[in-house]
């Protein structure tokens, strides 16, 4: 099945999938190294100067790996998916654009002067020159959520001479679509790095390297998770209803839902048969579906063969139906890690309220193997949404299978697969060699 | 008055232009350290001394292709697409390059260190040929079809013009990086640079004359006295920036590279105007500043935008450099 189409797809997905591994924690930890520096300014304390340098070394050392992957994500598109580029660049290559010269330029530039500039400028600069970093980094994404948002939800465009063409700008930034992807961006990667925070924090404890001095981070960030998750799931939450409105094939599939259902019943565990159209095994919970898209226990959930049929009547013959297993788990997962996250902040809150949280192993031990869920929430999330959308490339205008670059053969696209896959794999073990390796570094008395 | 579609061509001259210029010396720094940096710690300054800028230098690139995706879609999408090979080892020596500078000093291991050495000067040095090849075959022509696709292999790219350009992609930033450590280091390590400074700038000179004897009866011709006046700016600045480096004026030799670049590419860029890439296959099917581009609104949008950030973005980054203006001492070391 590996023809050029299925190639390219691939490849997309795996320096896309791999370039977002570091994104998020380089989002959210900017904001914290901010709020760090900040108060050792503040409060003139040498703890939070200490603690800001320390997770300001771990930032940088994820900062680089997604700075060097993200050259890709620029490229990318005229390389593999050129006749989508052709067909969209008059909208998509707008964003893109913006977001270089907005929010790269200031990232990169304040990054420097942070790093280098400590002994050049007065304290008050340097701070600021880190909030300008994480207020770069997050401008940049949603830039590129505004270019994600038309290819989910098409605003602002007309067709002509069989190309889109962009009609209003205004359209393609008040695009609904991105003031729900973006914020739940933003709080996913606050979510990261808050969860990141506890899990080193309390490794510092467990190990008891300057334990009182990560409390601080530990507490801290577990109220910050806390907040950040509510917001994700909230936001979460709303954009699925809305996504019910916009791509109802891309909720169907998440929810496994093959026949319109009336009231509809909420599906927690399903085998999924794509090719028999239906599934195997499903445990359901009675109209909870409907309450959950639609706050009442009476609402019509359109099933996937009614909006294929739909599909077919209006685009032509052809399969309309994404991957559903694979969408199904994807959103479950996703959101599944979602909810261990809060219990076990929760849990962590509980135990920090009575104190006794630096003498029990057990518990900082499930702190820091929480440090992966985020990661794995990320990529199922953005899995379910690219894939979600499948076979469309811009949603419901293009096909995927008609924005490959025609120019290429199946052998120049495994080639690059594998060579930027094989560097990926390289470069993944140093970086995680090095956070460990930066995690575990002793902090000097008076050092800075 | 120049319409919107000439003025985006200039402004993606102007940003292959600055990125040269800038993201020139990192690339240049990162080939002369191999030759001229004996010790780790005179590794460590010269690496240091493009340490606080060379993330922001090669925003340009990244920049420039943004501004062509959305200014000239077909071009970016057929550029992209037909260099196809040359694109990837271009991300590949990106991507190690970048790695080697930020990770090069973080575990203070020697064998580490040399492995990141190699890593700078392997990535640093195919960056500024490949670059540069690209850009050449703008104006030699690669077989586009009718529907502007890509009609070659990878070994169309092999050509002695081409390989003329990439050659003076790397003296170039090895001249240019030796003028800067000027202006960032000091004592025997920034002698050392110094001494190669002319006769790169001789090869240069040199390799420069080959290309346009190689590719003269390409340029448009009713654009050749701009690209003539061009010439001579580029001339003027070789020139300057001889006589400065002789009696040691290296702020006004740096000053002259800028006129040195503006006229090799503004040279270039003229003798494609009005194309954007040459289809050797047909006359016919060269993309043009009109046929690549995008609409007159996305242009008007884009220009708007673009003229209300771009002051703000010159001004912080002008501002960076005046703060890193002066040499690096122990206490810079930050890599």
């Amino acid at each position: 099945m590996l023809d050029l189409v299925n190639l390219s797809r691939l490849h997309f997905a795996v320096v896309t999938v791999y370039h977002f591994l570091f994104v998020p924690l380089t989002l959210g930890l900017s904001i914290f190294v901010a709020i760090f520096e900040t108060l050792a300014f503040v409060k003139k304390d040498d703890g939070w100067q200490k603690l800001a340098a320390f997770f300001g070394q771990l930032f940088l050392i994820n900062f680089a790996v997604g700075v060097v992957t993200g050259l890709v994500q620029e490229f990318q598109f005229g390389m593999n998916w050129s006749s989508y580029s052709r067909f969209v660049g008059d909208i998509f290559g707008a964003p893109l654009a913006i977001e270089a010269l907005a929010a790269f330029f200031l990232e990169s530039t304040f990054l420097g002067i942070w790093v280098f500039g400590r002994h050049k400028l007065s304290p008050k600069v340097h701070v600021a020159s880190i909030w300008m970093v994480a207020i770069a980094s997050n401008l940049s994404a949603f830039w590129i959520l505004v270019a994600n948002s038309f290819m989910q939800n098409p605003r602002g465009f007309a067709i002509v001479n069989g190309k889109a063409h962009m009609t209003s700008f205004l359209a393609l930034i008040t695009n609904p679509k991105v003031f729900y992807e973006f914020p739940h961006v933003i709080f996913a990667g606050l979510t990261t790095a808050a969860v990141f925070i506890m899990g080193v924090s309390a490794y510092r404890i467990y190990k008891k390297q300057n334990p009182e001095l990560f409390l601080r981070t530990l507490s801290f960030s577990t109220v910050a998770a806390l907040i950040s998750l509510i917001a994700v799931t909230i936001i979460g939450d709303l954009q699925s209803k809305y996504l019910i409105k916009i791509q109802p094939m891309k909720m169907a599939a998440a929810e496994a839902i093959w026949e319109t259902e009336q009231p509809a019943s909420l599906s927690v565990f399903a085998i999924v048969d794509g090719k028999a159209y239906r599934n195997h095994i499903n445990i359901t919970v009675p109209k909870m579906l409907s309450f959950m898209s639609y706050s009442n226990f009476t609402g019509s959930f359109p099933g996937i063969n009614e909006l294929q049929a739909e599909a077919v009547q209006r685009f032509g013959p052809g399969n309309y139906i994404p991957p559903v297993a694979l969408i199904y788990w994807c959103f479950r997962i996703m959101v599944a890690g979602g909810a261990v996250l809060i219990i076990a902040t929760f849990i962590v809150m509980w135990f920090m309220r009575k104190k006794n949280i630096l003498t029990n192993p057990w518990l900082l031990r499930g702190i820091i193997a929480l440090i992966p869920i985020p990661y794995i929430c990320n990529s199922t999330g953005w899995i379910m949404a690219e894939v979600g959308r499948q076979p469309w490339i811009v949603y419901n205008i293009l096909l995927v299978k008609d924005g490959v670059s025609r120019s290429n053969t199946p052998a120049m696209v495994l080639t690059t697969l594998i060579g930027f896959a094989v560097v990926y794999g390289i470069l993944a073990c140093i970086d995680g060699y090095l956070l460990i390796t930066f995690a575990r570094k002793e902090i000097k008395e008076g050092a800075q | 008055m120049i319409d919107l579609n000439t003025l985006w061509f200039i402004v993606i001259c102007v940003l292959f232009t600055g990125f040269f210029f800038l993201e020139g010396f990192d690339f240049g720094v990162g080939i002369v350290a191999f030759f001229i940096g004996k010790t780790d710690t005179e590794k460590r300054y010269l690496v240091n001394a493009i340490g606080p800028v060379w993330n922001s230098n090669e925003v340009w690139l990244i920049t420039a292709g943004g501004a062509m995706f959305a200014a000239f879609p077909e071009w970016y999408a057929t550029l992209f697409s037909g260099l196809y090979i040359a694109l990837f080892l271009l991300l590949i020596s990106l991507i190690i390059r970048g790695v080697s500078i930020e990770f090069r000093s973080r575990l203070g291991n020697p064998k580490w260190q040399k492995l990141c050495d190699i890593g700078l000067f392997v990535g640093s040095a195919l960056s500024s040929i490949l670059i540069p090849v690209a850009l050449a075959y703008l104006l030699i022509g690669l077989p586009i079809d009718s529907n502007s696709e890509f009609r070659g292999s990878f070994f169309t790219l092999l050509s002695l013009p081409a390989l003329i350009a990439g050659l003076m992609g790397i003296t170039f930033v090895m001249y240019h990086a030796c003028i800067y450590l000027q202006l960032r280091v000091s004592g025997e390590l920034a002698e050392r640079a110094a001494k190669l400074a002319v006769p790169l700038l001789a090869i240069f000179t040199i390799l420069g004359m080959c290309f346009y004897l190689l590719v003269a009866h390409k340029l448009n011709p009713s654009v050749n006295l701009v690209a003539f006046i061009f010439i001579g700016i580029g001339g003027l600045g070789a020139i300057l920036a001889i006589f400065a480096v002789r009696i040691k004026k290296y702020g006004v030799a740096f000053a002259s590279n800028a006129l040195l670049l503006v006229g090799v590419s503004g040279a270039l860029f003229c003798g494609l105007y009005p194309n954007v890439m040459i289809s050797s296959l047909n006359p016919a099917w060269n993309l043009t500043i009109y046929s690549a581009s995008s609409s007159p609104y996305t242009l008007k949008i884009m220009t708007f935008i673009a003229l209300s950030l771009l002051p703000i973005v010159l001004g912080y980054v002008a501002w960076s450099y005046w703060i890193f203006r002066k040499k690096i001492t122990q206490q810079d070391l930050e890599y």
